[in-house]
Formats: structure tokens, sequence, C-alpha cells
């Protein structure tokens, strides 16, 4: 039943980290999803709180460790006890990005140093179904697996100090959207009208692991429509869910 | 029910003990630097320990106090006073409006935690009060600002009084901690350099992370983007020696070779520029 065999590390005085081996894929990210949501329903929430990687979940306690063994222990009971695997229902959301030079800085060097033209890169990049793997580096960054090895791409050997909210860009075999103002190093591309963090709401981001992401192209005029009915909070992104 | 920020200092927040449950969307703890001190300024004001105080750094603020109330400053000694006369650090005083607060030379320590009784009333976002770029309308704290504080409640007697703050923590060059979960990639001679080396805090030290001046030769690879906590010294492969502080993001992409016990970030929040530690394995 056990498909993989994740291993058990204690991590400073009140977490433990669950690992699974280093790789990226969708399988090693169905088991960590999986895992974690049992672990969401079988803790009580207010002692724990779980947040998962690529291939990690950690388990942090509300109070210092007593005995780590019992902990892994229980842990490792749950884990092999789960049975059918736990796979909550996802969201397949359509992102509207604007490819239009006003917001796409880099994608005239990107599209001479990758030899596609600008709309084959768009294409490339808005045709496929990107996979949320998880949200880290600043609140509301999608960590999304599936880039066009086409479009792979170096990051800036320069990184630039303001980075615009909402800036679609490719660094190396990533894909991503900065959810605020940022300095940072990759190749932008493109600009998304809606919010990806929002702290006046109760879970501040839409979009979660184990998510389906898929870019939209949209003119500038639909940028600007799009754009005044985020502001207004009326605009709905558009997303159907699928039970997995 | 209010105190005037007359002066902001170096730089000033208000922070309680962090926000958790937010972390799974990329958002990090926060919360005061020196968990200690912070509470112990709390504690002596019979506040709750996640009551939101003022984080002070090198150099002091000057405030207004509009109201009666009750303050307490416990951490880095930045040589308070109130209305021009010295007052003590670790111990409750009494202001009363109009009252000035200042601060002047830093004796020892790196940060100072100003309590008030109830403590600040400023917003809560994702459920705590801690500032961070994007999540609290404000950074830091700025000249002209007015914070809110609690109407100052009598009736509460004081059970803390005998609570002894422990200064000695302020000689302790040493930083405990506990093997990361990338530790065992280095090789043995290198785990032993780690405890044998002094590492010196470089200017690369703010709320994020604390970085040192020495490099530590490696070969280590970086590892798939995963966890990392406040406490985690990470080596990057040009050799810096990375402590993760309060700020810090939820993930990262480079080896988790150490974890700083909880009293040791406390303890390295109070150090600066240029001091020399060591690091114990527990």
């Amino acid at each position: 039943m056990d498909a993989f065999q994740p291993t058990y590390k204690p991590y400073g005085e009140r977490s433990i980290l669950v690992e699974w081996p280093p790789e990226i894929n969708e399988n090693i990210l169905q088991d960590v999803l999986s895992f974690k949501l049992n672990i969401q329903n079988s803790y009580i929430k207010s002692k724990i709180q779980v947040t998962s990687a690529y291939n990690s979940i950690l388990i942090t306690y509300n109070a210092t460790i007593d005995n780590i063994n019992d902990e892994v222990l229980s842990l490792k009971v749950l884990y092999s006890s789960r049975g059918v695997l736990q796979k909550s229902a996802y969201r397949h959301w359509k992102i509207p990005v604007c490819y239009d030079d006003e917001f796409a800085l880099d994608l005239n060097e990107l599209s001479i140093e990758i030899k596609l033209s600008k709309s084959k890169i768009i294409e490339l990049h808005s045709d496929t179904i990107y996979t949320v793997y998880f949200i880290g580096f600043l609140p509301g960054f999608l960590y999304l697996g599936g880039l066009d090895k086409n479009l792979h791409f170096p990051r800036k050997s320069t990184p630039r100090q303001q980075i615009k909210k909402g800036a679609v860009a490719i660094g190396s075999n990533q894909t991503g959207i900065y959810p605020n103002e940022s300095p940072g190093g990759w190749n932008i591309i493109g600009n998304s009208p809606i919010s990806f963090f929002d702290v006046s709401r109760n879970i501040p981001c839409f979009a979660k692991a184990g998510d389906k992401i898929q870019f939209v192209p949209i003119s500038v005029m639909e940028y600007q429509n799009i754009s005044t009915l985020v502001k207004e909070g009326v605009y709905q992104i558009e997303s159907e869910v699928i039970v997995g | 029910m209010l105190v005037r920020v007359i002066k902001p200092g170096f730089y000033t927040t208000i922070q309680d003990l962090g926000r958790y449950g937010y972390q799974d969307y990329g958002v990090p703890v926060s919360g005061a630097m020196d968990h200690y001190s912070a509470q112990f300024a709390n504690a002596l004001l019979n506040n709750n320990e996640n009551d939101a105080v003022m984080e002070i750094t090198m150099t002091g603020p000057t405030l207004e106090f509009y109201y009666h109330t009750l303050i307490c400053i416990s951490g880095a000694d930045l040589s308070p006073k109130l209305n021009d006369l010295n007052i003590k650090l670790n111990s409750v005083i009494a202001v009363k409006p109009n009252d000035i607060l200042s601060f002047g030379k830093m004796n020892y320590g790196f940060r100072s935690y100003l309590a008030v009784s109830g403590g600040f009333q400023t917003e809560i976002k994702l459920r705590s009060r801690s500032m961070y770029n994007n999540i609290t309308s404000k950074l830091k704290i700025d000249a002209n600002n007015h914070l809110m504080i609690n109407e100052f409640n009598q009736t509460k007697t004081n059970k803390h009084a005998a609570l002894k703050y422990d200064s000695e923590r302020f000689g302790s060059n040493i930083l405990e901690v506990y093997k990361g979960p990338d530790f065992e990639l280095l090789i043995t001679v290198q785990q032993d350099q780690l405890f044998n080396k002094k590492f010196t805090i470089s200017n690369l030290n703010n709320r994020m992370a604390y970085q040192f001046t020495e490099l530590f030769d490696n070969n280590l690879k970086p590892i798939i983007t995963a966890p990392v906590l406040p406490g985690t010294v990470q080596l990057t492969p040009s050799g810096n020696l990375i402590v993760l502080m309060r700020d810090c993001q939820t993930t990262g992409g480079y080896p988790r070779i150490l974890q700083l016990k909880e009293s040791s970030i406390n303890l390295l929040s109070q150090k600066m520029t240029g001091q020399a530690l060591q690091f114990k394995l527990l």
C-alpha cells in the first residue's frame, strides 16, 4: 500500500519534518497532500500547524515535543493506516494574463534568445495546465510545475529592484506570478490583474496546493476592465471544481 | 488613549509573538525577535504574553503619552528616560498625560521592548498585530504616527513583581543548536569545523536573517525548495551561513544544516554587526 517510505526528522524543538524522495513529480505531490490532509483531520487544529512543499511536510506543534519517538510513531501509524488515498477536490483556475509589450518587459529578449516568436511563447505558456505544488517565497507566491521545456530560461544576472504586482515571469524551469511588488530576477512576460494575496480575507489565497492553473491571454482593454472589477471587489475568477 | 510618535528611532515596529496558521500561504511567522524580553515586559504588566509590544532597534524613538498607563521596558539597555529622567529596565513605570519617553546611548543588547498595560492596539491582520510588508498597512513606525493603547485598568494587581530578568544572557556568545534536516550532507570534518570556529555577524543582519562574515567552504548542492523555520541555519554554495530570523520566508532552497534553539534565536536578536559567536551542538 505504501508507495513511498517517507523519513521523519526532528526539526528544532517543536517541529517534525517528513521527507519524500528528492524529486519533483505529481505522484509525490499527491502522496504529500493526502498525508497532509490526513494529519490535519486527525489532530486538533489548534495544537499543530502543517505546511508542505514539493517533497516534504512540516508539522509544527504548539509546545515543545516531549517525546519525539512517540510523535514519529503516531505519524507513521497514521501514514500507513490511511487506507484509500485521500484526495481532496481541487480547482482548475483560469488566470487572465496580458502579454502586451506594456507589461512583458523581457518578452522581446526572451523571444530572440530562445528563437521563438512572441506569439509562440504566449501560446506555449498559456496552453499548459500548471500544477500548484505549494505556496512559498512570498505571501501568495504559487510554485507551479509544468513549464514547457522550450520556455526554460535562466534568471536575469542582475535582479530588478522593483517588480510590479501581478508580473508573470519565467525563472529557469519555473513560471510564477509576483503576488505583490517585490525585487526579483525572473524574466517578465506579462501581468495578471487579479489578486493572488488578499489580506482582508480569512483564507488569503484563492488557490491551494494541488490546484491547477491555466493562463488566459487578454488584451490591454480587458486587462483594464478586469482591474477595475478587481478593485471594486466584484471580479470572479473563472474556475471549475474537479473531484479527485 | 494614544501614544504619539515624535521620532521613530532607527527601526521600530509593533510585534506580538507571531502570525500563526498562514505559513502554508507563504506568510512569514514574524513576531518579536526576542520572545523572552517581549514576554517578560508583558508579564510584569500582567498582560497576556501575546499582547503587542514595541520592538525598538539600536536607536530608540521619542514618544508622547496622552493618557495614564503603566509601561515596562525589557531587553537591550538603550538608556530609557521619562521626561529626561533615567528609568529602570524591567520594572513597572507609571506614565501620565504629556509624559515623554525617550532613549539614549545603547549600553548592551540590540533590541529593546516597550510594553504598555493591555498591549498596543494596532490593527490585526491575519490574527496578528506583527508588522510585515504587504500584510499590515505599515511596515514600521514613522514620525507622527498615533498608536492606540487601552485605558489603564487600575484593578489589576501585579502578581509578577517578583519575576527576575536574566541579564546574564547578554554576556553569552554561544548559540545552542540542533542538527538541521540537511546536517548529514556535511562531511565529518566540516561538521567539526562548524562547532570549532567562531563566526562574526556581518552587516547583513535584520529581522529576516543574520549573515556571518566568515565563509564556510563547502560543496553542497542546493536542495529542492523545502520548509524552513526561524532559527534555521542555511549554507549557500558560496559559503555564506545564513541564520533565518522571525521574518524569514516559509520555504528555502539552501541546505538547512543547523537549527537554533528558541532561546538562541532570542539571544542572537540581541547581537549586532561585528560580534563573534560560536555554535554549540545540543
